[in-house]
């Protein structure tokens, strides 16, 4: 077992992730505790009023962050909310844009500028989230096209983040969640919801039991289960059958070798 | 801009030629590598100039905002990181970078966290489910037990090392826990390139075979 070729592991998770996406077997996705409270948070949030989204990812955590970021702007579209984007991850501008144009122009009918804006990346990291809670047109003076933002008809009448009724972030990481409530939320007092990547979930679930975050989504399997809360199934629903089978796998994978080391350990003089 | 399938291709190449690292090391993958980072490295660049020197630094000084001179003249103190007889000038703008980012930073753990966490730590030890008294059992022994494993002023022995014990389950717990998570994020991450070699590169030629 020792002398097993790890070639062999790549090619069963392979098998066991790919069977599933081209034959769905529709495994059920039960919504947790804390995405049930992220939509319950985004659903208080007054029809019509703005709302900041920080979509602080790139391409590296695609797979698992845009999926969060179609399904909350879903949510937040249909309730005409106003969405100011912006991303403190330099890869993050066009895959908000890509959610933005997706979600707000082409299913809801939404114009740029208007109902969204993408407002791009800067750089700085808590310092910009200090001052885009002091001020945000200081901040970003222009939007993702260069803009200057005081054109824009969404930003009018909004100076700083007591302007928007709260704080959707998407974080992959550093800057992200955890930057948010330790600059902003406990300095602004203004509700944050979060979608972060499964590896920092186990991070921010304090943040969550300690209500300084109004709701978490980990992983693929939160934004799946968002997903089921908007009515709108999407990739991460669509992923969710090969993450619960290769979870099993690795399972099997860990008995298995602990049962080989404590024979091979048994069989040692 | 070049048309999506060609754009797809590409990226489903490049994908591939990843992926083959899995079998072994070899010169497609090594192409890719070193594609990715010079791209990334030019792209930053590229963004730093447009979303910030530009509208952050350019425009204000040339509409007569001169206070910006100053971050203007420390960020080019930096450059001077690059002659050995003038480095030290780069001093004073790092000085002031990482005396910003450390009084940010202890600001926003002593207010985030800190005085946050400890009092949602304080929690009644009596609910009125058995389920939330238990909870609540379990995480104030939790804490005191993982703080007292990190407690090295006295040797861990009788009800301390019991304790620290106690404590190290705890830790073990949330160490499976996060790999646990861990494992689910590189999952999603091949769940995400599996997508888009099996429905958005077939589907950017007009084949939609997977539904």
């Amino acid at each position: 077992m020792e002398k097993l070729d790890r070639r062999y592991i790549f090619l069963v998770i392979l098998l066991v992730v790919l069977v599933p996406l081209i034959a769905p077997v529709g495994l059920p996705v039960r919504v947790s505790r804390e995405v049930q409270s992220a939509y319950d948070a985004v659903a208080g949030v007054p029809d019509g009023s703005k709302v900041y989204f920080a979509a602080d990812y790139d391409p590296s955590t695609m797979p698992e962050l845009h999926p969060m970021a179609l399904a909350t702007l879903d949510h937040l579209f249909s309730k005409n909310c106003k969405v100011i984007g912006a991303c403190l991850w330099p890869g993050g501008p066009p895959l908000l844009e890509d959610a933005l144009r997706r979600i707000g122009e082409l299913r809801f009918g939404k114009k740029y500028g208007v109902d969204f804006v993408n407002l791009g990346y800067k750089p700085g990291n808590e310092v910009v989230m200090v001052s885009v809670g002091r001020s945000i047109p200081a901040t970003f003076p222009a939007d993702f096209y260069g803009t200057p933002i005081e054109k824009l008809e969404i930003m009018k009448g909004v100076e700083n983040l007591d302007d928007v009724s709260m704080i959707v972030n998407i974080s992959a990481g550093y800057p992200g969640t955890k930057e948010w409530v330790q600059q902003v939320q406990s300095r602004y007092h203004v509700s944050i919801a979060s979608g972060c990547t499964a590896v920092s979930a186990p991070e921010y679930y304090p943040y969550f039991q300690s209500g300084q975050l109004a709701g978490l989504l980990g992983g693929l399997s939160g934004a799946a289960e968002y997903e089921k809360l908007v009515g709108k199934p999407g990739t991460a629903t669509r992923g969710m059958d090969a993450q619960s089978l290769g979870h099993l796998v690795i399972i099997a994978f860990i008995i298995l070798g602990n049962i080989f080391y404590f024979a091979s350990k048994k069989k040692a003089p | 801009m070049l048309p999506a399938p060609l754009l797809n291709t590409m990226a489903a190449l490049l994908t591939l030629a990843i992926f083959s690292f899995l079998y072994k090391d070899n010169a497609f993958y090594k192409f890719a590598e070193y594609l990715f980072v010079g791209i990334a490295a030019g792209y930053v660049v590229a963004l730093e100039y447009h979303n910030v020197i530009i509208p952050n630094l350019w425009r204000p000084l040339l509409a007569g905002d001169f206070k910006l001179l100053v971050p203007f003249v420390l960020g080019v103190l930096l450059f001077s990181r690059f002659t050995s007889s003038f480095g030290w000038l780069s001093r004073w703008a790092i000085g002031l970078m990482v005396g910003t980012f450390s009084g940010l930073a202890i600001i926003g753990f002593a207010q985030g966290d800190l005085v946050a966490q400890v009092q949602a730590n304080m929690l009644p030890l009596k609910t009125e489910t058995l389920l939330g008294t238990f909870s609540n059992w379990v995480i104030l022994i939790g804490l005191l037990t993982s703080l007292v494993y990190f407690f090295f002023s006295k040797e861990h022995k009788g009800v301390l090392g019991a304790s620290a014990k106690l404590g190290i389950w705890f830790l073990m717990v949330s160490f499976g826990a996060s790999y646990g998570f861990t494992v689910m994020a590189r999952f999603s991450l091949l769940i995400g390139r599996l997508l888009f070699l099996l429905v958005d590169w077939p589907a950017s030629f007009g084949f939609h075979w997977l539904h």
